[in-house]
């Protein structure tokens, strides 16, 4: 037995882009447990429902992780319609389906990138960037926010898209998947790409089960969870299939999430193509609201849950949120368990871990 | 030292941001606004660091940390807070576990306003920061040099 000892990790480490903090039991180069303390973040946002009412909790939740912003603001505003009990109109349903998979892709793509970064692959950090920006701009043109968008309201969308807006739009993701199909071969076939994801960090099927990791984590290791299938929005309308991987490694996870890239452009095409036109954006709610509901709804990183209590006080009782993250925390311990120390870094991107939607 | 002004380095830390200030400020350094053009470069590293910018409110876990990082910094130093939270504590002001904006840790030079903050905005922050650290540097140089003529006159 060779000796052992801890190394702490975090929370300010180069490749961490946000604080978290593991200490690593290893044994000569290997990492033998992992043992993670988090709190870095924690803000106590959920506890605001105390200060704010119902309808200022909209901004406050979306401003739970800056880069799923438009999911937590999504998830909050249809639980509170359930507690009202109303129907959005159908195109504001289209419009969030359209900007929830504008910034998965934009998630996706910032991953990308980190994942190259994680791995010293300069080069391709930028260009996964760069394409990015292309999401960000049509979020800028739609919402007038790069990373908040602010559009959400509870009963429907505050603002609507033009047809040039769409038109701009597909127009786009013609040119993001021609970059995209430039930039996969090499995340899928260059050497040393390759010879740093095939067959690291691999998490079977079985513990993914055991541990309920959620997400792409999840379905690169044959689970085929897409919380998309429950019907919120206008998912319902449209025809898409989770993309699963059987290889359980660090490879599957980069591959799930690139195609699902391709695939969040097929939902916008085919959400633009469906799209009613309407005039009405916003069903108004009328009073405060009375009764308790969930919402759960999938997120760039895998399924959240919304749950809000409310009692007749324009102030919520209780409201909560159960991130992707949370979930795949346990995970990402599993597997860090005899590997090497120096896939360490790249292993915690893997999981594509979100601090701040954690902590809250 | 002479030509630090064409290159600072940063080091950045993620406060309790809502990390929508974060990955602007990452924006800034990939191709599109490539803050690398003004010679600035983020390193981890804190003690090869001429900025520190961050992100996000203190509350009680990360505070330790921050006046750590602040001290490991070799002086001169400036320190660059992007976005209202890290300006004032934004609006997570009134949760239990946010004490303010970073100001109530250590000394703030330049402050970034926004939610969440624009590149251009992060940028402009940062080249003011630049300025203040070349005067810094040189009240520094001048302050050794005023010593070393005073040792001259008594010797
Ligand atoms: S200023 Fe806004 S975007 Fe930036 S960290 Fe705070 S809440 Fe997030």
């Amino acid at each position: 037995m060779g000796k052992r000892s801890v190394i702490p990790y975090g929370p300010q480490h180069p490749v961490l882009p946000e604080p978290i903090h593991l200490d690593l039991v290893i044994e000569d180069e290997r990492v033998m447990e992992a043992i993670p303390s988090i709190g870095f973040i924690h803000r106590g946002l959920e506890s605001l429902v105390e200060k704010r009412d119902f309808n200022q909790m909209t901004y406050v939740v979306e401003r739970t992780c800056g880069i799923c912003s438009f999911g937590h603001g999504m998830g909050y505003c249809e639980t509170m319609e359930r507690i009202f009990d109303v129907e959005i109109p159908d195109r504001a349903k289209f419009l969030r389906t359209i900007w929830f998979e504008l910034s998965r892709m934009h998630s996706h793509l910032l991953w990308l990138g980190l994942l190259a970064d994680g791995f010293g692959f300069e080069n391709l950090f930028y260009q996964c960037w760069r394409i990015r920006e292309k999401v960000l701009d049509l979020q800028e043109m739609t919402c007038g926010g790069r990373v908040i968008f602010s559009v959400n309201t509870i009963g429907g969308v505050l603002k609507d898209m033009t047809s040039e807006h769409m038109q701009i739009i597909l127009k786009t993701m013609d040119e993001i998947e021609q970059e995209l199909k430039t930039i996969q071969k090499t995340f899928f076939e260059d050497y040393t790409v390759l010879s740093r994801l095939k067959g690291v960090g691999i998490m079977p099927k079985e513990k993914i089960n055991e541990l309920g990791c959620v997400g792409p984590f999840a379905r690169a290791s044959g689970v085929a969870v897409d919380m998309r299938k429950l019907g919120y929005a206008a998912y319902p309308m449209i025809d898409f299939e989770p993309v699963v991987s059987e290889d359980c490694d660090s490879y599957a996870r980069c591959y799930v999430r690139l195609m699902e890239i391709y695939q969040s452009i097929d939902i916008i095409r085919q959400a633009i193509a469906k799209i009613p036109s309407e005039t009405d954006l916003v069903t108004p709610v009328k009073g405060n609201p009375n009764g308790e509901a969930f919402v759960r709804l999938e997120q760039p990183r895998g399924e959240a849950f919304y749950y809000a209590k409310a009692s007749g006080k324009p102030n919520l009782e209780r409201m909560r949120v159960r991130t992707p993250t949370f979930a795949n925390i346990a995970g990402l311990c599993e597997m860090l368990k005899n590997t090497e120390l120096s896939d360490v870094g790249l292993l915690i991107i893997t999981i594509d871990p979100c601090i701040s939607c954690t902590e809250r | 030292m002479a030509n630090i002004k064409k290159s600072p380095w940063v080091l950045h830390y993620d406060g309790s941001s809502c990390n929508g200030c974060d990955i602007e400020v990452l924006a800034c350094l990939t191709p599109v606004y490539d803050a690398e053009r003004l010679g600035i470069i983020n390193t981890g590293d804190p003690m090869q660091a001429d900025i520190f910018l961050i992100t996000g409110g203190i509350n009680s876990q990360n505070e330790e940390t921050v006046r750590q990082l602040y001290e490991q910094m070799p002086r001169p130093k400036v320190v660059v807070a992007v976005g209202v939270c890290a300006c004032t504590g934004g609006v997570f002001k009134d949760c239990y576990n946010i004490k303010g904006g970073v100001d109530t840790v250590i000394p703030v030079d330049v402050y970034v306003p926004g939610c969440a903050a624009r590149p251009q905005a992060i940028i402009d922050g940062l080249a003011q920061g630049i300025e203040i650290f070349q005067e810094r540097l040189d009240e520094h140089r001048a302050k050794k040099k005023n010593e070393k003529s005073a040792k001259g006159v008594s010797a």
